[in-house]
């Protein structure tokens, strides 16, 4: 009977029940959307390193497996690599942030070509003159680009001469030496992707170069894709743990408004259930349930709404983001919607159950 | 009837407190109403009629004074044993029905029920009170399509369901025109005359008080004459 009167009364107000339930679904997409796009965009880093094919990454002192944004590695040092035991092919690249979270990679194309197999042209083909540069499907449907379009990146104005499938190095593309010469970074990489001839020699290629370089990060891949993730990304678990927090908060204020009017509303009825006998834990009883109920419709809503904001990152902006869809992630939105709506129901319950029957009657 | 009161007042005062001021709503009222009898009480508005309403209801606690209900002191009571108590000892009947609007009438005499720790089914006997309130074919219409009167019908239905020792109704055709008046009315007189439901029936209009066995007038906060 008392869920009966919860679904009724949900279902007599409407838009009340309506405007709650989406208030809540937009506060679990924030967060299904946030922890989404940080899982894509790793992700994302992982599928383009793996891409490259090499079996050992060296990147420059003090650097992290996230964190690349100078090219303090002189040049010459990828051919020393390339000249060790065990190692066949060493190229180095250049990394440059162009904007946002958005960075351009130079290298030299023949020898990726030689490292990985090169990449794969949907459009055109590789640079011919020092102002190409190719970019991912992602980049040019985000920007609009089609071979032959111009860009300016770096205070250069570039050609695009090729659209690559995605995953593989970076979604922009050029030259070393024009991006190295643009950055002021000639004669500089940034970091060294090595393959080495069978894949038991990893271990023993890192530990010599460790003799040489022992400050210096130098990963196996499948160590540097391992330390791909949010744990390893500065201030990424710190900002999720706030968003998880305001989402908690923006659940709390709209179930608190909601439940608020809802229980002045009903002030009338309120008090007949109390004139018939009903205890103040039966008021409460019933206005907790009509919140979770409000809660776990708002959580299906905001699961649902991820999908939605992962269609429109993906088709506005697939170059700048990527947001992955986070089952493991539906369990923790659901409590925290839920968590936050019961602190938002708190007040309004207890004020409900310590009502006047008489005064409750009398209200208009 | 016997002579054991099932509503015994004695010396009830109510005093409220409106703003810095004391407002004496009951002055020491003594009332006894046997089992079985329909009494009515009279008094024009701010008598203290629908105090005294409140109080033999369970709904507020005296000031002062003594009343007991089927042999149970209402004054000595904590909230939650009066609360307690309005589940199976008063059916309350009001002037605006006051019936719950989201639910069905079927629902609205299911909750009070429910309410009461009882399941949903109603007894034989129930459904000849259902038959004699005349809303049978009505149960499964949500109050806004009832009538006025088809409403209050269903307020009585609600308010006896659980068999309380008394049937305490407040204006209860206040809201309603002269033909519904009289359906109601009438329903109660069979509902005392049939079943022997004790009712006490409150109002300020003399011709309602008509339908009772005894008359008490109330002014002042004081009952005046019986």
């Amino acid at each position: 009977m008392i869920n009966k009167l919860v679904f009724e009364n949900l279902k007599f107000r409407p838009v009340r029940t309506t405007l709650s339930v989406f208030a809540i679904g937009v506060e679990v997409m924030l967060m299904l959307t946030i922890v989404g796009i940080s899982e894509g965009l790793l992700a994302d880093s992982q599928q383009r390193a793996r891409g490259v094919g090499a079996d050992i990454l060296i990147r420059p002192d003090g650097s992290s497996a996230i964190s690349l944004s100078s090219a303090p590695i002189k040049e010459g040092e990828a051919k020393w690599v390339a000249t060790q035991p065990h190692v066949t092919i060493a190229v180095g690249s250049i990394v440059v942030p162009v904007s946002g979270l958005t960075t351009m990679t130079g290298i030299d194309f023949s020898e990726f070509d030689r490292l990985s197999g090169g990449f794969k042209y949907l459009e055109g083909g590789p640079p011919r003159q020092s102002g190409d540069v190719v970019v991912d499907r992602y980049y040019a449907q985000e920007q609009n680009l089609k071979v032959g379009s111009r860009v300016t990146l770096l205070n250069v104005k570039w050609r695009v001469c090729g659209i690559i499938e995605e995953g593989k190095l970076a979604r922009i593309v050029a030259p070393i030496r024009v991006v190295q010469d643009a950055t002021a970074n000639t004669g500089k990489i940034s970091q060294i992707w090595v393959r080495v001839d069978d894949p038991k020699n990893i271990r023993p290629v890192i530990a010599a170069l460790k003799k040489v370089w022992p400050a210096r990060p130098i990963y196996s891949m499948a160590e540097f894709l391992s330390l791909i993730s949010p744990s390893n990304v500065p201030g990424l678990t710190a900002f999720i743990r706030v968003i998880i927090g305001l989402s908690v908060v923006v659940g709390f204020l709209v179930v608190f408004l909601s439940m608020y009017t809802a229980v002045l509303e009903r002030t009338r009825e309120v008090g007949i259930l109390k004139a018939l006998g009903a205890s103040p834990g039966f008021v409460v009883t019933m206005l907790l349930r009509e919140t979770v109920l409000l809660a776990i419709f708002g959580c299906l809503i905001g699961i649902a709404l991820s999908f939605g904001s992962r269609y429109l990152i993906m088709t506005f902006v697939p170059g700048s983001l990527s947001q992955h869809i986070v089952p493991g992630w539906w369990p923790v939105a659901g409590a925290v919607a839920i968590v936050g709506a019961l602190l938002g129901a708190t007040y309004p319950g207890w004020r409900a159950a310590r009502q006047d029957p008489i005064e409750a009657l009398s209200y208009e | 009837m016997n002579n054991a009161g099932i509503i015994e007042a004695r010396a009830l005062r109510k005093v409220y407190r409106i703003g810095d001021v004391n407002v004496e709503a009951l002055r020491g009222v003594d009332l006894t109403v046997q089992r079985g009898e329909f009494l009515t009480v009279v008094g024009p508005s701010g008598s203290g009629k629908s105090t005294l309403f409140h109080i033999l209801g369970g709904l507020t606690p005296p000031t002062s004074g003594q009343v007991l209900i089927d042999g149970r002191d209402l004054s000595r009571i904590s909230d939650a044993e009066r609360t307690e108590l309005r589940k199976r000892l008063v059916g309350f009947v009001f002037q605006k029905y006051n019936l719950l609007p989201t639910l069905s009438a079927a629902d609205n005499i299911a909750v009070a029920r429910f309410i009461a720790g009882r399941d949903g089914n109603h007894d034989e006997d129930f459904q000849q009170v259902l038959e004699l309130l005349g809303i049978r074919h009505r149960l499964n219409h949500k109050p806004r399509a009832l009538s006025g009167g088809e409403q209050q019908r269903v307020a009585i239905a609600r308010a006896i369901v659980n068999r309380p020792a008394i049937l305490l109704a407040d204006e209860p055709t206040g809201n309603l025109d002269s033909k519904n008046s009289e359906a109601v009315l009438a329903v109660l007189r069979d509902l005392n005359e049939r079943l022997g439901q004790t009712i006490l029936l409150i109002t300020h209009d003399p011709s309602v008080a008509a339908y009772g066995h005894r008359t008490v007038h109330i002014l002042d906060g004081r009952i005046c004459s019986s």
